[in-house]
Formats: C-alpha cells, sequence, structure tokens
C-alpha cells in the first residue's frame, strides 16, 4: 500500500528524518514496526477497509458539479469527503491509527487538533473501539471552534486548552508531543496531519490514500480518463497527500495544494508555508516552514483554524521542490469568496480548509481552459465554520432571530 | 574506551570526580528575565559553585521543556533576545570564569545560523560544546563534522526508553560527557528522583568511559546527593531557573550553594572510571 518513498529512515530526498527526543525514539521505532507490519497483514487490512466501508461510509461520493462548472469555466468534479462520518477526511486516518492502537495493546490515545475535526474524529474512533482520549487544542482555536469542542466531549474526549505560544495547533503539538514522552507506555499519538517525525507522514499518508484511489477510479468510470489536475488545499497536507498519492505516478496529472493566504503575502499574515517559508526542522521533521532569521517559528495565520499551522508535511516539501506538484496561495477573502460560491451555486456548504481548495481551482481553470477535468479535495463540511463564516458575511447580528 | 573525548566540560567532570564528588551541573536561559538579568543569574552560578554552565538557547516550540523554561524562553524572546546575543553572553561568561560553558538548544536555530558558522563563531566566543535534545546522531553529521572540526563537546541525550544498541551508538557520537534523563518526561523540579536513572546510567557506564550527567526533575541538594551517589554529574535547570525569576541573582546563588553542597554530601564511593 505504501509508495516508494520515504526511505527507511523517513527521509523524502532533504525533507523529513527524525527530529525527536531520544526518549521517543524507541516509541517511533515500536510504531514503525507496528504499522508495516499491520500493513502487511491482511486481517487488520480488511478490518480498515470494513471499518472505512461500514462505519465511515467509503468510498465517498464523486460528484460532478455542473453549476460550479460553469462559472469555474472548466468540469469541476469534487470528491465528497464532507459527506464521511464525522464530515472530513480526517475520520479515515483517525480510524485507521486507532486500530493500530488497540493491536499495540496501548489503552491510551492523545491527539491534537485545530479545527477539531481531527479531535471529533480521534474522539469518535476511540469512543467506536473503546480507547481513552484526550485532545490537546490551543486555546484560541477551543474559542474558534466551540462546536467542536462540544462534540469532542460529549464523544467522551477530555479536552485540553493550551494555553502556551501562539495558543493554536502548533502548540497543541508541542503539548501532545510532553504529554507523550511521559506517557508512552500506555498511549499511542494520533497525529492528525502528514507530518512530524517519521512514520507519521507515511503511515498518515497510507491510511488517507483511499481519498485519491477511490477518486482515481471514479474519475476514470465518469469520464473515461484521468482528470488533468487534482487540487487539495494544504495546512500540515494530509487531506491533499491522500488525494496526490494516487496520481503522483500519472505525469499527466497537474498536482496543485492551495496554500492559506490568510491576510495576503503583503502583510506577513498568513499560513503559506511552501510559498513563503524557508527549510528547517520543526515538530520532528525537516520541511518548509515559516520562521524568522534565527529560526523561531513565525505564528501563522489563517481564517481556517484547520490550516492554521506554520509548517508542511515534508513529503509536500519534497514535491514542491521536485516540481511534480505546484503551491501558490489564496487568502481568507478569495476563500471565503468560494465558500459563498459552492454555497450557492450547489447547495453545498464547504469547511473553510475545502474552500480555499475550491478557490484555487478557479484559477486552475482559468490556466487550463474550458475542456479540463479538475478533481478537487472537499475535505471538510463547513457546520463547524458557521460562527466564522456567519461574522465573515456578516449574518450574525444579535436579535436576528434568523 | 581507551580513547575518551573528554573535552572541556568531560574534563571539569573528571576533576570533580577526583573530589570525590559528583559535579554540579547548572543550567539557566540566555535572555531571561532580560539580558544582563541572564548574565547576572549566570554569574551568580558560577559563584554558587557551579562546575559546568548549560545555557539555554530559547526557542519558540521547546517541546522537551516543561512550563517553567518554556515561560522563561518566552520571555527572553519577547525581549528580542536573538542567536548572537546567545553568542555573546557566552563570550561574557568565558571571560568570567574558567567554568565550561556549554549551549542547551534546538537544532532549528542552529541550522538557521549555519551550522559550520555557528560552530565558528561559538568555538570562538570560548563556548565549551552543545547539548542538542531533539537531534539524535542519526541526523547529526552535519553537526559532529562541524564539532569535529572545531573540537567543540557533543553532548547527545540517551533515556530510560533507549535500547543499549542506541546507547552505545549514542555514546560513541558523544564527546565531553552523556546526558542521561532521568524520567520518562519534560524538564521541571519533581518531589522525588526518578528510579529509572541510575539503571540508565549503569547501561551507559557500560558502554563508554565518557561521564554521565543527570538531568530532569532534580532540584534541591538532597536530591544532588541522591544523585550524585551513582552519576558523574548532577545537572540541575528549573529549580535555578524559578529561583532567578522569584529571587533574582541571589536566588540563584543560594540555590547554587545548596546543590553545590548536595554533591559533596555523599564521598562517592565507586571509582573514577
Amino acid at each position: 500500500m505504501s509508495t516508494v518513498l520515504p526511505d527507511q529512515f523517513g527521509h523524502f530526498g532533504r525533507f523529513g528524518g527524525r527530529f525527536m527526543p531520544e526518549a521517543l525514539i524507541a516509541p517511533l521505532d515500536e510504531l514503525t514496526t507496528a504499522w508495516r507490519e499491520a500493513m502487511a497483514d491482511r486481517e487488520f487490512t480488511d478490518e480498515f477497509e470494513r471499518m472505512l466501508r461500514e462505519y465511515i461510509g467509503a468510498p465517498s461520493l464523486l460528484y460532478d458539479a455542473t453549476r460550479l462548472s460553469d462559472v469555474a469555466g472548466a468540469r469541476i468534479l469534487l470528491k465528497r469527503e464532507d459527506l464521511n462520518h464525522t464530515g472530513a477526511h480526517k475520520i479515515r486516518n483517525a480510524i485507521g491509527q486507532a486500530l493500530l492502537t488497540k493491536r499495540m495493546g496501548k489503552p491510551r490515545v492523545i491527539a491534537e487538533t485545530g479545527a477539531g475535526q481531527h479531535g471529533v474524529a480521534t474522539a469518535t474512533a476511540c469512543a467506536y473501539l473503546g480507547l481513552e482520549c484526550v485532545v490537546y487544542m490551543g486555546e484560541v482555536d477551543t474559542e474558534r471552534q466551540a462546536l467542536n469542542v462540544a462534540r469532542m466531549k460529549l464523544l467522551g474526549a477530555e479536552v485540553i486548552a493550551v494555553k502556551t505560544g501562539s495558543r493554536t495547533l502548533k502548540d497543541a503539538i508541542n503539548d501532545a508531543l510532553r504529554d507523550w514522552v511521559a506517557s508512552v507506555d500506555k498511549t499511542h499519538y494520533i497525529l492528525g496531519t502528514a507530518a512530524g517525525s517519521h512514520p507519521f507522514p507515511a503511515m498518515v499518508r497510507d491510511f488517507v490514500r483511499g481519498i485519491g484511489d477511490e477518486a482515481r477510479a471514479q474519475t476514470l468510470e465518469l469520464t473515461g480518463k484521468l482528470p488533468d489536475a487534482a487540487v487539495a488545499a494544504v495546512g500540515g497536507g494530509s487531506n491533499a497527500i491522500g488525494l496526490f498519492t494516487a496520481f503522483i505516478g500519472d505525469e499527466d496529472v497537474k498536482l496543485y495544494g492551495v496554500e492559506p493566504g490568510g491576510d495576503g503575502f503583503e502583510t506577513g499574515r498568513h499560513a503559506a508555508t511552501i510559498s513563503a517559508g524557508q527549510v528547517g526542522v520543526l515538530h520532528g521533521a525537516r520541511s518548509f516552514l515559516l520562521q524568522d532569521d534565527d529560526g523561531q517559528t513565525i505564528e501563522s495565520h489563517s481564517i481556517s483554524a484547520g490550516l492554521d499551522y506554520p509548517g508542511v508535511g515534508p513529503e509536500h516539501s519534497w514535491l514542491a521542490e521536485t516540481g511534480r506538484a505546484k503551491y501558490w496561495p489564496k487568502t481568507d477573502a478569495e476563500a471565503m469568496d468560494a465558500f459563498r460560491l459552492l454555497s450557492r451555486t450547489e447547495g453545498i456548504i464547504p469547511a473553510i480548509e475545502s474552500a480555499h481548495a475550491v478557490a484555487g481551482a478557479l484559477d486552475v481553470a482559468k490556466e487550463l481552459g474550458p475542456e479540463a477535468t479538475i478533481l478537487v479535495n472537499l475535505s471538510g463540511r463547513g457546520d463547524k465554520d458557521m460562527d466564522t463564516a456567519a461574522t465573515w458575511f456578516g449574518l450574525a447580528e444579535k436579535g436576528s432571530g434568523e | 574506551m581507551s580513547e575518551v573525548a573528554l573535552g572541556n566540560a568531560g574534563a571539569a567532570i573528571r576533576k570533580a570526580n577526583g573530589e570525590h564528588r559528583a559535579a554540579f551541573v547548572g543550567y539557566l536561559p540566555a535572555g531571561f528575565p532580560t539580558y544582563d538579568g541572564a548574565l547576572d543569574g549566570l554569574k551568580a552560578l558560577v559563584d554558587g559553585g557551579a562546575d559546568v554552565i548549560e545555557l539555554g538557547l530559547p526557542y519558540s516550540d521547546p517541546v522537551m521543556d516543561g512550563v517553567t523554561i518554556q515561560r522563561a524562553t518566552e520571555i527572553a524572546l519577547a525581549g528580542g533576545l536573538r542567536t548572537r546575543d546567545v553568542l555573546s553572553t557566552v563570550e561574557k561568561l568565558a571571560a568570567y570564569s574558567d567554568v565550561p560553558v556549554l549551549v542547551m538548544t534546538y537544532w532549528n536555530p542552529i541550522e538557521r545560523y549555519g551550522v559550520d558558522r555557528f560552530a565558528a563563531d561559538f568555538a570562538a566566543a570560548g563556548g565549551a560544546g552543545l547539548i542538542t535534545p531533539d537531534l539524535i546522531p542519526d541526523e547529526g553529521a552535519e553537526w559532529i563534522a562541524a564539532a569535529d572540526k572545531h573540537e567543540l563537546d557533543k553532548v547527545f541525550l540517551v533515556s530510560p526508553s533507549s535500547t543499549d544498541t542506541r546507547i552505545a551508538m549514542t555514546t560513541a557520537n558523544c564527546r565531553g560527557f552523556v546526558y542521561a534523563t532521568a524520567v520518562m518526561g519534560v524538564t521541571g523540579a519533581r518531589d522525588k528522583p526518578s528510579d529509572l536513572a541510575a539503571p540508565l546510567v549503569a547501561r551507559t557506564h557500560a558502554t563508554t568511559g565518557l561521564p554521565v550527567g543527570v538531568g530532569l526533575g532534580i532540584s534541591n541538594g538532597d536530591q544532588a546527593a541522591g544523585v550524585g551517589a551513582f552519576a558523574d554529574a548532577v545537572i540541575v535547570g528549573a529549580a535555578l531557573v524559578r529561583a532567578l525569576g522569584d529571587d533574582g541573582p541571589t536566588g540563584v546563588r543560594t540555590l547554587a550553594e545548596d546543590l553545590s553542597a548536595g554533591v559533596r554530601r555523599e564521598p562517592r564511593t565507586f571509582p573514577v572510571r
């Protein structure tokens, strides 16, 4: 189920690797072995695929978005990961890693979450499989994603608001790592994106690659050919790598990653890690990251809590450096325009993460022209972002009652 | 084990061991509570009897540190501390005393500065070596080459979770001493020392003739005496940071004297290796 990269030490070219405290090397080795053995064990993969099918609802639909296509000027196909159980692609990875946790005989799970979708997915998987669950979330994110905090608690998870640093996703990862160092004997850390130390980038990719594998087969069935382009939003990069993996060997399929442009490049308030970052080490891997001249992490900004991360998965850095995939930013405003456009043309309210991908697809349509078929990963639904959207569009006036 | 790369830090630890005691290694970060305040605290640490200084390079994402050190380093960064200020702190400390100064640093700031450039500038400033909590030798080829070129100490960490094979590989790449993390956890004062430390030190001693220092969780003279009975060096951080924050250089000096007396309390019974 895995592609050639990374090498046995977790390197994608010069990216990836293990920049971690020695205390975590043995647990990472244990995890690497457990993951490789599990993926080679038919009983495990059958159970994973059964859960995807019967619990998650996979394969998710491929939807021919004709009204959006009319506006875009190219044929847009939406991979409807928003229709998965819990409303995002994140559940694929959470279920896979939770199943692996059971296999390793560990009773407790920790996770970090930004927009909350990974936290909800992990809490769901833990409830389903009978695991104790603790989710770290930046205090800022607990405020802008209050609904998802309530969901996690209802599912039985303990949610810990992280009050250090920028109080967003990167600080939640720091605190989850601290917990893990102190509890590795009974705890697995379900990292929510294809970033971090080996084996997480490759392992998460393998658990979410169904997105692309399904979409590839569905596109072939619907159109008789491969898409001309595949487009996805990139924060840490799990939904994008899940989509891209199926097409990396298809040189005719262009791969596009849409980064969170925040208030715009010129303001410095963005999270466009590949477009504006430099190579460095954060959270256990070498990759592109937002940093100052001294190597201190710069706080990122995006209207999307799920994309608000100053790093990116190392495989994306490799895809960018080799030119196989192209990455560029769309601003908060462009993403929110696409959010409204999709809502009004198709009756689909996307996650703001996914709205970035739709905004990017509009650019790609202009570039490739009307004959092009563009596959877009609609990685999640917008329920969790309604407060943000209502505020952005001025729909949250007090006392309106509507 | 015939060729032991003691370096400056290892020599200072072995000198203490020659006095039938463990060495006392004290940590404070640069720039906390201010640039000058940190320097005063570090001088108080020297005056209080530290055998080796561990100078923290403040970093935005210190995953191995608990809340005390993280807050201090956040204050240092918010105060505008730069990597070059850490180097000038090293230079001033080196001018103040002969106590070896190692910098404890997460890896990204060094990579950003330029690994060989940092090694050269750090050596020129009078620094002895680096302690690298998130750099394992497996990923450290560039640093190992630069440290060897500039004759700097390379202090890598071993952990209770490390296999014997990894401990042997790690110690083979160390120069100066080996940092044994006494607990599975992050930095911070604890009520009682870990029972994981002594077996780890024994496993580490079995692979190397280098001194082995024990850190994480030690906060007073009694604990230092206990750990000093089996370790070559006792490393204290968060408690000193708290003392500096609460009572300034006087607080550091008082605690350093307590810790320094602690490592002298029980004569070491096992021979210097």
